[in-house]
Formats: structure tokens, sequence, C-alpha cells
């Protein structure tokens, strides 16, 4: 089901919230959440996954490797 | 499903205990995806310094010896020694390197150890607080520079890759960045090459990596970049300042 295509997934524990993935989106999909994680921190969460292209910018930029990026076949 | 990007085998899965947006948290995933890469996990020692990165040896998914301050060459030095088959590492700060430990970086190079050093450039003391290195911009605060670096008191920022670039023993020498993806990506190149010549036995390779210190520049993560983007690129230019075989 489209619906539960999951392209860009982001481990909300290891996520400090520091905003540089939402700064690199081309698609401005990612965005920090209102929630806080065990740690304290604000975790970037995603806005649309049918808009992610895949493209692993943000999980280039991530300094704490939260960011797992997966594509269709 | 297919994975695009994933933390790489190289990296335990211990949560880095780095700051928010701290890109000592990016130049580790590099190192361990070139060692993912070159498949060379099972035969590489890595030599942690002290400074933030003093708890690399709980990141790095290899074999890892901590060193006593500025030290990680020697120590290097002997593992490469005594097992010359094996890939060895140090990953030291600037405080690490170009401050207590300038004498053991200069002479590793000199000797041409076949070793590797990332050596991360955030111009200042993490750990301790935030004090001037001697990387430190001139005009730049720190907690012991407090009306900035001034340079008839400090000098100006020493420039250890070249410096370092001078010596016969340097086999590859380049300073890369890491403050936007474009240049994360030239980082990761620049390592993977180094990784490479030493298995091609060439001698010392370094790689001086561009860093950000949010915490101590007293700026947010995104900014932090920005900084190192307008203020150290201009001084510290991202260039190879020696490759062995050329122009000699
Ligand atoms: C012999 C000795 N002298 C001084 C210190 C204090 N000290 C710990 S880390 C550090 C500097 C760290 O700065 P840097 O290498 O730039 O690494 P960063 O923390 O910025 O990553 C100093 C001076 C020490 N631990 N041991
Ligand atoms: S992979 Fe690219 S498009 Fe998808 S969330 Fe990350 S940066 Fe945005
Ligand atoms: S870059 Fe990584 S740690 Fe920073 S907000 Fe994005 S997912 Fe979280
Ligand atoms: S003090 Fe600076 S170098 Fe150390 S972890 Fe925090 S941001 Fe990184």
């Amino acid at each position: 089901m489209l619906a539960d295509i999951k392209k860009v997934v982001i481990d909300r524990e290891k996520c400090k919230g520091c905003k540089l993935c939402t700064t690199v989106c081309p698609v401005s999909i990612l965005t920090i959440s209102e929630e806080i994680n065990s740690h304290g921190y604000h975790p970037s969460e995603v806005t649309d996954q049918s808009d992610c292209i895949s493209c692993g910018q943000c999980y280039r930029i991530c300094p704490d490797v939260a960011i797992t990026i997966y594509k269709e076949d | 499903m297919q994975v695009v990007a994933k933390k790489p085998d190289s990296l335990t899965d211990k949560d880095f205990h780095y700051c928010p947006g701290c890109t000592h948290g990016i130049i580790h995933r590099l190192v361990a995806e070139v060692m993912d890469e070159l498949d060379i996990r099972e035969k590489t020692i890595g030599i942690a310094p002290v400074g933030c990165s003093v708890l690399a040896y709980e990141y790095f998914d290899c074999d890892m010896q901590e060193a006593s301050h500025g030290r990680a060459p020697a120590v290097a030095t002997g593992v490469k020694r005594v097992h010359p088959d094996k890939v060895v590492f140090t990953y030291q700060g600037d405080g690490d390197l170009a401050s207590i430990g300038t004498a053991e970086i200069v002479h590793a190079a000199n000797r041409g150890e076949n070793i590797t050093t990332i050596f991360v450039n955030n111009a200042i003391y993490g750990m301790t607080g935030g004090q001037m290195a001697p990387t430190t911009l001139l005009g730049q605060k720190t907690t012991t520079s407090p009306a900035g670096r001034k340079k008839d008191i400090a000098g100006s920022p020493i420039k250890i890759s070249e410096m370092l670039a001078v010596l016969d023993g340097a086999a590859y020498i380049e300073r890369v960045s890491v403050h936007d993806v474009k240049h994360i990506i030239k980082a990761k190149k620049a390592i993977k090459k180094a990784f490479k010549m030493q298995l091609e036995g060439k001698g010392f390779t370094m790689i001086e990596v561009l860093s950000t210190c949010p915490t101590n520049w007293g700026i947010e993560p995104v900014e932090a970049l920005k900084w190192l983007e307008e203020n150290m690129i201009p001084i510290y230019k991202p260039q190879v300042l020696k490759e062995a075989g050329e122009g000699e």
C-alpha cells in the first residue's frame, strides 16, 4: 500500500534535533517535532513520505547517523 | 524497498555523546563508510585522542587503542611497525594534534610512517570548555581570548597541513570540510584516498577536516556550518597540499 511506504526513517531516540537535515532537504519535508524524546530533544520528523526522492542528503549531513533512506525497487 | 543509505557496519550501535549538530559525528561516519567500502574493518586499528573524541573507541567497530594527549601518532607508529599488515589511523582534534602533540605529528610525518591521520580542526578546545587553540582564528573570541585572538600576543592560526606538506615523508595531505553536502562527499573521497594510499604502502597520509563546535562557538548548529564556511574557509582553504609523485 502506497501510504505505508516509508522512504526516510528517522530514529527519534538517536536524533538530537540539531536541524541540519531540515536545511538540506530539496523537497522540504523534514521538520522539528513538537514532541520530546527520552533525552529531552525535539526530534526531526517527516511531513510527507510520498514526496521523498531518496536523495540521501539528510543522511549525509546528519551528525548522529539517525537517518536511514530507502527507495522503491 | 531497497536501502539507499544506512549506518555503516564499521560504527557500533552506541549513540554518539557529541553535542547536537557537532560535526565530529559526520566525520566518524565518513571514516566508517570508507572502512566498509574498502572492506578493511577486520584489519584496521584506530588510535583515539584526548579531546571530545576521546571515546572514539566506543564508536568505531574495529580494534582501537587510546593514546595520551597528542601522542596518537607515536602510538600509531608503534602499532604499525609491529603490525605492518594492518591499517592504522589516528583521529585527533586540533588541540590534541596542533598543540600538545605538535612534535609527534611532525616527526611521524617526517619519518613517512605508513599511517593515516584524520585531523579534526574546529579552531577551539572543545572538551575543556572552549579555550583558544593554535588554530583559533585572529579575532575569534574564546574563554582564553575573550577580546578575540590577537596576533601580537598569540601569533596567527597555525596551518598544520601546509607545514607538514613540505616534509619528504608526507605522501598525501588534503584539507576538506563538512559544512555542506557537497563538501561532505569530497571529504569522504579524500579519506578513502588516504586509506588506499596506506594500503599501497605510500607513507604518511593526513586529511584535515574543518569541523564545527556549536557549543563553544556559542551558536546554533545550522549557524555554525555557516560560520565555518564564512570564517574558516578563507583562512584554511580546502585543497590538496601534497601528493607524492606530483612534481617530484
Ligand atoms: C596532558 C594533558 N594536558 C591537558 C589536558 C586537558 N585537555 C583535554 S582535551 C584538551 C583539548 C581538546 O581540544 P581538541 O583536541 O581541539 O579536541 P576537541 O575537544 O575540540 O574535539 C585539553 C587541553 C589533558 N587531558 N591532558
Ligand atoms: S532523502 Fe532527500 S528528499 Fe528524502 S527526506 Fe532526505 S533530503 Fe529529503
Ligand atoms: S540531522 Fe540528524 S540529529 Fe540533526 S535533526 Fe536531523 S535527524 Fe536529528
Ligand atoms: S564541545 Fe564542541 S567539539 Fe565537543 S562535542 Fe560539543 S560541539 Fe563537539
